[in-house]
């Protein structure tokens, strides 16, 4: 079995999947529950500074469903955690207490104030945790404050905050970036400069999941009303593993440790976000979703993957991805592939056709044989766009050939066609 | 050969309590619920050029709505169906769907199980009638009559698709209620709940349509009486006589036709219907499984179905053959009945000669028997069109005993019509039903060519 441990900043855990900062570790009795089912670390949902907590409404939730599937997207409108400082970090003193061997970092927000983040260091390093957090993410609520995103769209606050936390505390600091933005690059390097240990990302994207179309509110709804909140889930993974690559990839940034957040589900999506160069990753819908059980299948699916690899641990592959992600400009233009069918495999669905004729380049034909519809790429017409072996339903029914056309590399900037090449 | 009686012929009522009965009667499927129905439809890929579509005999555009189950736009859904098929309530629990749409679905290539398009159509109609939906409209009045006689699938179909075109139907019905065989000949665990009855109301709403019952052609009026009262005439006329086994003893008491006694499964208190202890069905198709599983079902304790060749050349389907022998009916091939023993208190058992194929694929006789004793035996050998209520003189084309039509559905006679059973093809309620429509299109057709004439 592969080596599955994890050490990202100086922050270790047995495994590299933390529950991010969320519903589920605002409690020690959550926290101790996650770690008994054998995650490897949380981030304590958000501490904010001493005094009146916050204070939530009901409901909080909203829902992408998709065919049948529930929870593709979710957002929230929840804040920061609602209970008193004090019994926050007696709890999160004792669990760090009771498991070691844990991950154990803190999320914080607090007013954008040198004096505000220098005391609330104080007082959460006194818990024994491996590390803080630095909420710049969430877009709702917390930012009308001045807070969360209102933060981290602004890179010269990331890097004075991150700055003022680096000279208050010898915890190691990660930065949690907000998607709310044009540019993740700009953040990333102001967090960087500012000293940060470690950038976690994404946070939760601006969303309005649905309107009620009886009430004509967004949900949720509270009282007939609703608001915009952070959208999370399967359906952000790809915008979120976008980001981690523009990081990974960029030349201040390269090498920066990365906590991968955003819709990571499965032990795939982990192993994907590591090979992007991710330390560690962060999970929560799915955790909501299903609950704490699905950590089994986390380690157990990654351990097997990379044993069927041949990888004994997780630097075996981390980063791997990244060389591999270029910019469009760079890709050969040069390379063919044409779309084949396996006939044997096919059922006889058609959607390749449709797909085909309504959407690309009506190269896929129909004909019927002996009762049988037979659909057939006109090769001639094939772009080698992928969509139809995207649509088939049939696992491997239709492949992407590549084809040997003798033509040498060739990338935008070399070609005829770009009046800036010459 | 012959054989006395062992014992006196055992044929009772209420050999089970009511609350068995209605145990037994109830839907033979649950209707899907809401979750069920989500998830069914979103196993259907939405097919290009789908085969389900193609293989469905009145062309309901399944994809399409599946795709509006999925949506949560279930009364388009029912629309998308009753547009191209206006009795699909009864069609989606009545249609050998086995045969036709779902054996064709790619899912069976894929997954081995096809999308349940019946239950899923159920799913829509149902939440339709539900909600006491008529979406249909009439066309302002043509000023045309039109005359269909017999009120089943075909006839009920061709005079919702006049009275949609804004033609003034007259429907006669021979029997008390109309239906036909939704109303009288299809197991009634099949259409619980009035099923028929709601749906003959729901055609009927669209207006324009009136209901004759008790009317027969040829007894009450003529073919020649409707040629001239009416514009044009549609005859649905069904089958109207029973296959008989032309053997000594055939009218003893205690052997039916089944189709009579289904009938009288749908019509009477099932408490109160006597059935045999031993009961014995012969025939192979669709009706003699339905008579065998509701005599088990009314509390007969042993019921064997005896066909004259092998399992697969039953017309019954598969999927009925199974819930004949789930139902605890015996099913046993390749014998035709040989002799029916009787004597004054009625039948009592029928002796039966093994049949096989002979080299030249014909079936023959093998000189062997065997004797099955019975206090019930129902004969379900098929049922034929008897031409007789036709006036002689004023008769259209037959063709192998049934009417000849065209594409059109249209007889030899110019302003004569027909569908249904009294036509050669399959005996299908969705095949009635599209016979029904396509007359109509052709009806209205000619009534507005004459009509633009005579102007």
């Amino acid at each position: 079995m592969a080596d599955l441990s994890c050490n990202i900043a100086g922050v270790t855990s047995p495994n590299p999947f933390w529950l991010a900062s969320a519903p589920p570790t605002d409690k020690q009795i959550n926290v101790e529950r996650a770690f008994a089912a054998g995650w490897g670390g949380v981030v304590w949902k958000t501490l904010g500074e001493d005094g009146p907590p916050v204070v939530n409404v009901c409901s909080r939730y909203g829902s992408v469903d998709y065919n049948g599937s529930r929870m593709m997207g979710l957002n929230n409108i929840e804040l920061i955690t609602d209970r008193p400082l004090q019994i926050n970090l007696d709890e999160i003193t004792a669990v760090k207490k009771a498991w070691p061997d844990r991950a154990v970092v803190v999320s914080l927000m607090v007013p954008c104030t040198e004096q505000a983040w220098r005391d609330i260091l104080k007082r959460v390093e006194q818990t024994g945790c491996d590390g803080v957090e630095l909420n710049f993410g969430c877009p709702h609520g917390m930012s009308e404050r001045g807070m969360g995103s209102a933060v981290g769209q602004v890179p010269e606050y990331i890097q004075d905050v991150t700055g003022w936390c680096k000279s208050h505390t010898q915890l190691p600091v990660f930065v949690k970036l907000t998607p709310n933005i044009s540019n993740i690059r700009y953040p990333a390097r102001a967090a960087h400069a500012g000293g940060a240990d470690a950038v976690s990302l994404i946070n939760t994207i601006n969303s309005i999941t649905n309107i009620d179309l009886d009430t004509f509110a967004p949900m949720p709804t509270v009282a007939g009303k609703g608001t915009h909140g952070g959208y999370c889930g399967p359906a952000v993974k790809p915008i979120a593993l976008s980001m981690v690559s523009e990081i990974a990839r960029d030349e201040e940034t390269r090498g920066l440790p990365i906590s991968g957040i955003g819709g990571i589900s499965s032990w795939s999506d982990a192993a994907e976000f590591i090979a992007m160069g991710c330390g560690s990753v962060q999970v929560c819908t799915a955790a909501m979703h299903h609950g704490f059980k699905i950590i089994d299948d986390l380690c157990d699916g990654l351990s097997n993957w990379m044993d069927d690899k041949g990888f004994t641990c997780l630097e075996d592959f981390r980063g791997r991805a990244i060389a591999n992600t270029t910019d469009w400009q760079y890709l050969d233009l040069n390379y063919k592939t044409l779309a084949l069918i396996d006939q044997d495999k096919c059922i006889e669905c058609g959607l390749c056709h449709i797909a085909c004729e309504d959407a690309s380049h009506q190269a896929i034909s129909h004909h019927k044989e002996n009762g049988k519809r037979v659909y057939t790429v006109i090769n001639d017409e094939c772009v080698g766009c992928n969509l139809c072996a995207l649509v088939c339903p049939v696992p491997d029914c239709i492949s992407m050939i590549e084809v040997d056309n003798g033509k040498p590399y060739m990338n935008w900037t070399q070609h005829p066609n770009n009046p800036m090449s010459n | 050969m012959s054989h006395s009686r062992t014992s006196p012929r055992d044929v009772t009522a209420g050999r089970l309590g009511q609350e068995q009965l209605a145990e037994n009667f109830r839907d033979l499927h649950p209707p899907l619920n809401e979750m069920q129905a989500a998830i069914e439809a979103s196993r259907c890929l939405f097919c290009f050029d789908a085969p389900c579509l193609e293989a469905c005999p009145t062309g309901i555009d399944i994809p399409g709505f599946i795709r509006k189950i999925s949506s949560g736009n279930t009364r388009g859904a029912a629309i998308t169906i009753l547009s191209e098929n206006i009795m699909g309530g009864t069609c989606a629990n009545v249609c050998p769907v086995e045969e036709l749409c779902e054996q064709v679905c790619v899912k069976n290539t894929a997954e081995s199980k096809p999308v349940t398009i019946g239950k899923l159509q159920r799913f829509a109609t149902d939440h339709l009638f539900a909600a006491g939906i008529q979406p249909f409209q009439r066309a302002a009045g043509s000023g045309r009559k039109v005359a269909v006689v017999g009120a089943g699938p075909a006839g009920l179909s061709c005079a919702h698709r006049l009275a949609m075109l804004g033609h003034s139907v007259s429907v006669f019905e021979a029997r008390p209620k109309a239906g036909g065989l939704n109303e009288y000949g299809i197991a009634a665990y099949k259409m619980v709940d009035e099923r028929a009855a709601k749906e003959v109301e729901f055609i009927l709403s669209i207006g324009g349509i009136t209901l004759h019952t008790d009317k027969a052609l040829g007894v009450d009026f003529s073919l020649g009486n409707l040629r001239s009262e009416f514009d044009a005439v549609f005859l649905g006329l069904g089958h109207n006589a029973c296959n008989q086994m032309d053997l000594d003893n055939e009218e003893a008491p205690g052997l039916h036709n089944a189709v009579d006694f289904i009938s009288r499964i749908r019509q009477e208190d099932l408490s109160e219907l006597q059935v045999g202890r031993n009961v014995v069905v012969i025939g192979g198709g669709n009706t003699a499984i339905d008579i065998a599983v509701q005599c088990r079902q009314l509390g007969a304790e042993m019921v064997t179905l005896v066909y004259r060749r092998g399992p697969a050349d039953m017309s019954a389907t598969d999927y009925e053959q199974e819930i004949a022998q789930t139902h605890g009916v015996l099913i046993r091939c390749w014998a035709v009945p040989y002799s029916i023993q009787a004597d004054d208190d009625g039948v009592h058992s029928i002796i039966f000669e093994q049949t096989a194929m002979d080299e030249s694929g014909r079936l023959m006789g093998t000189g062997q028997f065997y004797d099955l004793q019975a206090d019930q035996v129902f004969k379900a050998i098929g049922q034929h069109f008897d031409e007789d209520l036709l006036d002689s003189d004023d008769c259209p084309a037959m063709e192998n005993g049934r009417i000849r039509i065209d594409a059109e559905r249209r007889s030899s006679l110019s302003d004569v019509w027909a569908g249904g059973d009294c036509v050669p093809g399959s005996d299908l309620t969705v095949t009635a039903v599209q016979d029904g429509k396509l007359a109509a299109l052709s009806i209205h057709q000619f009534l507005s060519q004459s009509l633009a004439v005579s102007e």
